[in-house]
């Protein structure tokens, strides 16, 4: 697994990836985009860790540890002191 | 669980009534923001065939009315799971809009018995939720990643592939208009109380300039959110807020001309310091409302921003009392 951006916590690792193009499907900014049935990361900044690609990625070759954006959630959940965040 | 009830395939239209409308208003506004549902379940719209196809939606009254009235003059199927009247990106992250859920409608629905082929149609926003190859062991049915938005649905029907651009989210000025009004709602009874403690501490001119600031958070800040300068939500929200703050700053530094200066300028510093980071909260917390910043990034921000929005709303506040205390011993 090969972290591909420093703003965001997502990992690839092309030697699982098998080209199948769900990926492509769910991002919804368009972070991959297939070539040749080869995957590229090709706006990996533009990842808002959404998850999608990881849970559908039937050979596991995507890693991102997924969670809400959302500033009001994490201040709650801080001080609530727990670690789950959702929005309501 | 399968109630009995589910196993009735209900009828449904493309037609939204003003029922209907008022309905969507009412959710806008924050109006009993969990009772904006429909019943979980089958529904058939227009007169589907056992081969027509079946779209999956979460059970949220805007959610489901976007697609039915996308799928107008069209013959299909919809699944509505059961995401408690939350729309399907908010359900998606819960998991309520996800791979358990939709195997288990599946079951309750008897969809199996009503359609002969072994395809759904989800909305690409669900995918965080779902996982389509689970979804298939589990269930039989493939699942096919529609595009993000209902009223793309007929372009996408004709090929069944969806174009870049239907595949990713935008946050144009409408969807961020839309978003207002809970904002507003949420920040009324806060609003009021401190523009009372500002009247009374500073009169008519502190009570409006709390007022406007809050509302720069809460209202302008999503409107003029792409042309505000810097890319961090904080300093575009700090950025905002000091331009809003500024002419109560000038009020407090013009209009009094017989008082001395240095009080003349510790008055218009406490909303120059005062406010802005008020303004700057509100832009923070509008993150939660957006579809492309990530965990890691607001971290960051919250991070770095909230420590110097605490600082320089509590100097304002010290000064702000400070201010207040001269004026009324000094009897200026
Ligand atoms: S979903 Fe996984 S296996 Fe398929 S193309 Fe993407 S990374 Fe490769
Ligand atoms: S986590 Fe979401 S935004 Fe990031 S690459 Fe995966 S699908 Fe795209």
């Amino acid at each position: 697994m090969i972290s591909v951006s420093a703003l965001n916590t997502l990992k690839f690792d092309q030697a699982l990836c098998t080209g199948c193009g769900i990926c492509v499907d769910v991002c919804p900014h368009g972070v991959f985009a297939l070539n040749r049935r080869v995957i590229h990361v090709v706006r990996a900044d533009a990842c808002m860790e959404c998850g999608a690609c990881q849970v559908n990625c039937p050979f596991g070759a995507i890693q991102v540890d997924s969670g809400v954006g959302c500033a009001a959630a994490m201040i709650r959940a801080a001080l609530i002191r727990k670690n789950q965040v959702t929005c309501s | 669980m399968a109630e009995a009830a589910e196993s009735i395939v209900r009828p449904t239209t493309s037609t939204l009534t003003w029922a209907d409308r008022w309905d969507h208003f009412l959710a806008r506004w924050a109006v009993n923001r969990r009772g904006h549902r429909v019943a979980p379940g089958l529904y058939a719209l227009g007169n589907p065939t056992a081969d027509s196809p079946v779209f999956v939606t979460a059970n949220y009254t805007l959610s489901f009315d976007a697609l039915r009235s996308a799928l107008t003059g069209m013959d299909g199927y919809i699944l509505a799971l059961d995401t408690q009247g939350i729309n399907v990106w908010c359900a998606a992250g819960k998991g309520t809009f996800g791979t358990d859920e939709l195997v288990r409608r599946i079951e309750a629905t008897g969809l199996k018995n009503v359609v002969r082929h072994r395809t759904l149609i989800l909305p690409q926003l669900g995918a965080p939720g779902v996982a389509a190859h689970q979804v298939r062991k589990q269930s039989g049915f493939k699942v096919e990643y529609g595009p993000v938005r209902a009223a793309d649905l007929p372009a996408y029907l004709k090929t069944h592939e969806a174009t870049p651009a239907m595949r990713r989210v935008r946050f144009t000025l409408r969807d961020r208009l839309v978003l207002i009004p809970v904002e507003v709602v949420v920040a009324l009874l806060p609003t009021l109380i401190a523009a009372v403690i500002g009247f009374f501490v500073g009169g008519l001119v502190t009570a409006a300039a709390i007022i406007a600031a809050i509302l720069a958070g809460v209202a302008l800040f999503p409107i003029l959110l792409p042309w505000l300068p810097t890319h961090a939500f904080s300093t575009k929200g700090f950025i905002l807020g000091g331009i809003v703050a500024l002419p109560f700053a000038l009020t407090v530094f013009l209009g009094n001309p017989n008082t001395a200066l240095w009080l003349r300028v510790v008055g218009a510093l406490t909303y120059l310091l005062a406010l802005p980071p008020v303004t700057a909260f509100l832009a923070l917390n509008f993150t939660g409302s957006t579809t492309f910043t990530s965990r890691t990034g607001v971290r960051r921000e919250m991070f770095a921003y909230i420590p110097v929005m605490a600082w320089t709303f509590g100097i304002g506040i010290v000064l702000a009392i400070a201010h207040a205390s001269i004026r009324i011993l000094g009897g200026a």
